[in-house]
């Protein structure tokens, strides 16, 4: 049981999918994931991936017509014991869920401005949270968050306790959004592109501020961005997506400097990055397709510049472990030499 | 009056947008967008610009063009003629002989296409404007350009919901490409992209320069995008340009700080490689309130007494490569291996 406890959360086979009258959409397709304690979990992806609705489908939030499937485990810490809920059996607009959104598990969105409401204080805002889980006093309320807008650290917190999301800039935007995550000391914290409409300098505050945070307070984060840079910088262990799978799982060294998947190379290779001069950037061939009507076969058969005719293109292909804490959706994945990529050898 | 090897001189651009208060609409102050800001571009020359949102990098780009009217200064052209004239002081007839010359690529594919036209006619459009097609020539014209930036010819009469945001930008350009520019003004043209389609139209945009002899005017918020395609680099800060150098010298020696503090900024792929950052504390400076002496000051590491009063000149401090900082060339800054 010593490897359970080091683990918070499970994702078992978890599947969303939208039916709509063109078919069936599948945004999530049988995803199977770890989040250990303290350790921060990155998802990244292209576009329409599926690492936004996997993280929706944690919370329950995702939109109608919507339906998830499969197994979502949560290890609780509780008065009686360790506890284990199965989030997706949960009724999504139950109590239950509702005492574990934002109390126990919290997210950081995207665009701070949206997720706000524009005609409440941002005050206001983290005391209905805290009061929701914390606490019912409402001096105390206030008092807690004050304390947190502070440690997220924000300028005269008394003072913004009173003024409304739009008086903030984007990055004392995204400050207040984390110390509104944080209020409830939530166990998982999911950030879903925390820092994508922030500008670099800011974007490095804030990621320092969810890494000091994530130490101080012993938070497990799920940390979701299209950025590789960013995935280098703050995760553990790295799940890359794609069309609604995940298509390689291990920790982030292995994933930098042994990738084995050729989605995972050509995606490292397609970035221009600081430090790194060549005349052309390797390019993947074509765009990513409409996940609804999949052909058989490998997700990314159309644009795999290894893909064999017969092979690639007959049947599902597995998520198989080729090292120990690896694991690569690929049938060629052995035929791939595991030298470090061209991209970094220094 | 321009340098024989140049094919753009912008020199003293200035661009203030009045702050209008109360009833009578006075104006109380003003957004200084672009403050004097002086670079060249040279035939086949990518020059980069780069700086965080709202530093002016977009406006300068348009006061180029005259999409927006600047303030002062003038930008000096070299047509296809060989002649030079000022964009600045051009009438309406000169500027629209002239913007054939000069062209812009936006940021947005999704909102820089007309839904409710086809391809053909998108495409087809300057042609048409500056009657350099007619009849069955505009159709073949268009089906050779579709093919120049790698979209397959048959889909002319299509509109541009069919097409996928990589296709939807390679559109933007091939319509950019109909009046044979010598100069492009490419606005964020790749940050609305996935990293592997933006790969493949960052190689487009490379292939286009070698065969026509493009220059471009690269604006970009993204380090790594710029340090790929230029070969000169600009790097702005509040309505001002703090710093300009050849690609290589800027990344590996930067003589500004807050240069230095975006170059370590940029997150590396590469978790053997986490870096003793430079946090900057505070954010971006208002341009309509910006801060006494150097604009940088209240962010900056190294700022000393005299930054706080003076506005820091422009100068040079190496072989192409110009500072606008009290201590450049005393300051030991760290840039990234190139």
């Amino acid at each position: 049981m010593s490897q359970n406890e080091a683990i918070i959360m499970e994702m078992k086979d978890v599947k969303v999918h939208f039916h709509l009258d063109e078919g069936v959409l599948k945004a999530v397709d049988g995803v199977d994931l770890q989040l250990k304690r303290g350790r921060t979990l990155g998802i990244v992806g292209e576009s329409g991936c599926g690492k936004s609705v996997t993280s929706q489908a944690i919370l329950r939030i995702v939109p109608k017509p919507g339906e998830v499937h499969g197994q979502i485990l949560l290890h609780r810490r509780t008065e009686n014991g360790p506890q284990v809920v199965d989030l997706v059996k949960l009724d999504p607009r139950g109590k239950e869920i509702r005492d574990i959104r934002g109390g126990e598990i919290a997210m950081i969105f995207q665009e701070p401005m949206k997720a706000f409401s524009p005609i409440h204080t941002i005050g206001n805002q983290i005391m209905e949270a805290i009061l929701l889980h914390a606490t019912e006093d409402k001096a105390e309320a206030y008092r807690l968050a004050v304390e947190i807008l502070k440690k997220v650290g924000m300028s005269n917190p008394e003072q913004r306790m009173n003024e409304y999301p739009h008086q903030l800039s984007g990055g004392m935007r995204q400050r207040a959004m984390i110390a509104m995550a944080l209020s409830c000391n939530p166990s998982v914290l999911i950030a879903d592109e925390p820092t994508t409409a922030l500008d670099v300098t800011v974007q490095a505050q804030v990621l320092q501020l969810i890494n000091e945070l994530k130490s101080s307070n012993d938070t497990s984060v799920i940390f979701i961005t299209h950025d590789l840079g960013v995935i280098a910088e703050m995760s553990d262990d790295v799940a890359v997506m794609y069309l609604g799978k995940v298509v390689e799982y291990t920790d982030v060294d292995t994933l930098f400097h042994h990738p084995k998947h050729p989605y995972t190379r050509a995606l490292m290779n397609s970035i221009p990055s600081v430090g790194r001069a060549s005349k052309r950037l390797e390019s993947i061939e074509g765009t990513v397709p409409f996940p609804m009507n999949l052909p058989k076969g490998c997700g990314f058969y159309s644009r795999c510049k290894m893909a064999k005719d017969g092979v690639c293109n007959v049947g599902d292909v597995p998520l198989v472990e080729v090292a120990k804490g690896h694991r690569v959706r690929c049938l060629l994945a052995d035929g791939v030499e595991s030298a470090e990529p061209e991209v970094r050898s220094s | 009056m321009m340098q024989e090897e140049l094919v753009l001189e912008v020199q003293g651009m200035k661009k203030y947008f009045p702050i209008k208060k109360g009833f009578l609409q006075r104006t109380a102050g003003y957004v200084k967008a672009v403050d004097d800001i002086r670079f060249q571009i040279r035939p086949g020359e990518t020059f980069g610009l780069v700086g965080e949102s709202g530093c002016g990098k977009t406006t300068l780009g348009r006061c180029i063009l005259r999409a927006i009217e600047p303030s002062s200064g003038s930008v000096l052209f070299r047509d296809r003629n060989g002649q030079v004239k000022d964009v600045i002081k051009l009438d309406s007839k000169g500027l629209r002989a002239i913007r054939r010359d000069m062209q812009l690529i936006f940021q947005d594919p999704y909102s820089s296409l007309n839904p409710r036209m086809t391809i053909l006619n998108i495409i087809a459009e300057p042609l048409v404007c500056n009657r350099l097609a007619r009849g069955p020539e505009i159709k073949e014209k268009v089906s050779r350009l579709m093919e120049m930036v790698g979209l397959d010819s048959r889909h002319l009469e299509r509109y541009p919901h069919a097409f996928s945001g990589g296709q939807r930008q390679r559109i933007g350009i091939a319509r950019a490409l109909a009046t044979e520019p010598k100069f492009i003004v490419c606005d964020e043209a790749v940050s609305a992209l996935d990293v592997s389609v933006q790969a493949q139209i960052l190689n487009l945009l490379q292939d286009l320069q070698e065969q026509l002899n493009l220059s471009y005017l690269f604006i970009s918020h993204d380090l790594g995008v710029i340090q790929h395609i230029s070969n000169r680099v600009g790097v702005m800060y509040v309505g001002k340009m703090v710093e300009t150098a050849d690609t290589r010298d800027l990344f590996a020696k930067p003589q500004h700080p807050y240069t230095e503090a975006l170059l370590s900024a940029k997150p590396v792929p590469d978790p053997r490689k986490k870096s003793n950052r430079i946090i900057l504390s505070g954010e971006v400076a208002n341009p309509a309130n910006p801060p006494s002496g150097c604009y940088f000051h209240p962010r900056c590491p190294y700022a000393k007494e005299i930054c706080k009063k003076e506005t820091p000149e422009w100068r040079q401090v190496g072989t192409n490569h110009y500072s606008a900082c009290h201590f450049a060339g005393e300051l030991n800054l760290r840039g990234v291996p190139v």
